[in-house]
């Protein structure tokens, strides 16, 4: 199953990822992404997290497998 | 024709102000109660978009038009137009600074979030070669509501930039990493 | 030639001579089935994380490995068997490398150290090996002087080092054995781990099993340091005792109040549990504890557990590498929280406050220092809570020598 990565050397905690994937991220109270569980994406999800991928303004999301 | 030209002409400069104002809005990572900071984003790029799509016409018009005296070297070489060079110059500047912004915004996926950045400081240059073409280029730059759409963009602009510019900006209880310390 | 005996096996040489090398351990061949080899003798890695060398080495082998990499880098401040290593059994390493490289089918090879006279001392060596190797068999091989920081030994880190870039760890969406040193499949090993491959390829699978526990066979090098009379390095084999390790390093100097296996980022045995503890995965993991680099520092009682841990979590703290806003923001939040459960003053602070922040920092970065810190001030927790207590109440267990 396909799977989101953070690059978190590129994250600044904008939460653009955390607004359109609501299931699977929160933010901690620096802005920072946090994963609710393991970042899997099924159907449902894929594209939204592309959508994610696309939005991030620091290019610090990818969808690995 | 000419209206159509110069009509596209200013409704780009009102979308690359918007643009530019939601950019900084984008940047600064704030959000404002009822639209999402994805919904800024969007609006970011979307106005940019209309904007470039704008231009498109507004150049395509004035090359067909016969009274513009415009042809394609214009758009790259500057300054050596037949009507108002300065001017027309330049807008063909802004128009090169546009592609360079539109292609690394499509391409920023391969060419990786630092180079992006850096090219996309760009837009502090492509638009204020607008703004100026603008006003230089047109026969109705002294009439009143020309006079009043430059004075609201200009205010927008220079707002947004400021708020940029500012200590302020940063402030949002979100702390920017310096990364600078890393390497 | 006559393989070594006992648990003494690594730094057996007479000088850091090539002809002293060769005389104590033999000629090398490099003609081995090396993956095979490892297999049998049940090779784990000795830079922490104890992954199978010969898994590791399939993958590399497999892909085609363009580089490899000895890592001597050693960031950690409690350990000291990699430049021991380096020091005195250097042709050993070097050997390992060269058996990697064949078995990879790698072109370049790269020896990251943070000391430059011992990279110095590596280069004549390699010179010397060089000079009585044929054109066709040699491998290039170049010492690289790596900053001397905790997270300088991350595989990553080593990557960008050898790259000139700062040696900072990388976002690892590719692993490192997939897309490494100049985007080539990159093969790291620890430098001991290298100087076992390289004994394993001359005496065999089975000598290296003839010491050491069924699931961990064979000899490791452990650091052992802190309240004891005579701190060094000490090769013994898997599964000895905890307590033959401290008297090998002269016995505690003030009793042992606890014991930190796996350094900083490890965990700390309870001084009840010491006796009946063995450095075997097996014992030390419900201390949350593995043998990992072999580092063993002795806590004694003339020393405030709950304090060192405190400072040890500031330290950590201090070496992230300022990439990954949770590591930046979080391990400072993390190491103040137990710092104010030492002086709880004004403002006590809470055991469930550090638990919250340790859940905050894991995982949540682009390499292991949040986890393992986390994973570190959890044990402290757990060790010292009678301390926390004690604390609590505006005393402290310590029982300084007078």
């Amino acid at each position: 199953m396909p799977r989101l990565h953070i690059d978190w050397t590129r994250c600044d905690g904008h939460g653009l990822c955390a607004e359109l994937l609501p299931e699977l991220l929160g933010r901690d109270e620096w802005g920072y992404p946090l994963p609710r569980a393991a970042l899997d994406l099924d159907v449902r999800l894929l594209e939204h997290a592309e959508h994610a991928v696309d939005a991030c303004p620091l290019l610090a999301l990818k969808i690995i497998g | 024709m000419w209206f159509v030209g110069r009509g596209t002409g200013i409704v780009a400069l009102l979308m690359f102000t918007l643009t530019v104002v939601l950019g900084v809005l984008t940047r600064s990572g704030r959000s404002a109660p009822g639209i999402t900071l994805f919904g800024i984003a969007d609006l970011h790029r979307t106005a940019a978009l209309a904007g470039t799509g704008l231009v498109a016409v507004h150049v395509t018009t004035l090359l067909v038009d016969p009274f513009s005296q415009l042809r394609l070297v214009d758009l790259v070489v500057p300054f050596h137009a037949g009507y108002r060079p300065l001017w027309v110059g330049l807008g063909a500047l802004a128009l090169d600074t546009l592609v360079v912004l539109v292609g690394s915004s499509l391409l920023r996926h391969r060419i990786g979030p630092r180079l992006f950045r850096a090219l996309h400081w760009a837009a502090y240059a492509m638009w204020p070669l607008a703004f100026v073409h603008a006003l230089g280029s047109g026969t109705d730059a002294a009439t009143w509501w020309l006079r009043g759409i430059a004075a609201i963009c200009a205010l927008a602009v220079t707002g947004a930039v400021w708020w940029r510019a500012s200590e302020r900006f940063h402030l949002h209880g979100r702390p920017t990493l310096d990364r600078r310390a890393a390497r | 030639m006559s393989p070594p005996t006992g648990a003494r096996r690594l730094l057996l040489a007479e000088d850091t001579s090539l002809a002293a090398h060769l005389e104590r351990y033999g000629p090398l061949t490099t003609r081995v089935d090396l993956v095979r080899l490892l297999e049998h003798a049940g090779l784990t890695g000795h830079g922490g994380a104890g992954f199978p060398a010969a898994t590791k080495l399939r993958g590399a082998a497999s892909r085609g490995a363009g580089v490899v990499i000895a890592n001597g880098a050693e960031g950690e401040p409690a350990s000291a068997k990699d430049r021991a290593l380096l020091q005195h059994a250097p042709h050993l390493v070097l050997d390992g490398l060269l058996l990697a490289a064949r078995a990879t089918g790698a072109r370049s090879a790269y020896v990251a150290t943070p000391s430059p006279r011992t990279a110095e001392a590596l280069r004549e060596q390699l010179a010397l090996r060089e000079q009585l190797t044929v054109r066709r068999d040699r491998l290039r091989t170049e010492v690289v002087v790596v900053e001397d920081r905790f997270i300088s030994g991350e595989e990553s880190a080593l990557v960008n080092a050898v790259e000139g870039r700062p040696g900072i760890p990388r976002d690892r969406a590719v692993p490192v054995f997939e897309r490494g040193v100049r985007r080539q499949p990159t093969l790291v090993h620890n430098v001991e781990t290298l100087a076992h491959l390289a004994l394993i390829a001359r005496f065999g699978s089975e000598w290296f099993r003839s010491v050491g526990t069924r699931e961990q066979p064979g000899t490791f090098l452990a650091t052992v340091s802190g309240d004891v009379a005579a701190p060094g390095v000490h090769e013994v084999e898997h599964g000895a005792p905890l307590p033959q390790l401290i008297d090998a390093a002269g016995g505690p100097t003030s009793g042992v109040q606890a014991v930190l296996v796996g350094g900083f980022h490890g965990a700390w045995v309870p001084g009840a549990s010491v006796p009946s503890t063995t450095m075997s995965s097996s014992s030390l993991a419900p201390h949350g504890a593995s043998v990992g680099a072999g580092v063993v520092l002795v806590l004694g009682y003339d020393r405030c557990g709950l304090r060192e841990s405190a400072g040890i979590a500031s330290y950590l703290a201090g070496q992230s590498a300022r990439q990954c806003g949770p590591c930046v923001l979080g391990l400072p939040r993390l190491a103040e929280s137990l710092a104010r459960l030492v002086h709880p003053g004004v403002d006590p602070g809470s055991v469930d406050e550090v638990v919250r922040m340790t859940a905050l920092v894991r995982g949540r970065g682009a390499c292991a220092h949040p986890d393992g810190t986390a994973r570190f001030v959890i044990s402290t927790l757990r060790a010292f809570s009678d301390d926390i207590a004690a604390h609590g109440r505006g005393g402290c267990r310590a029982t300084p020598a007078h």
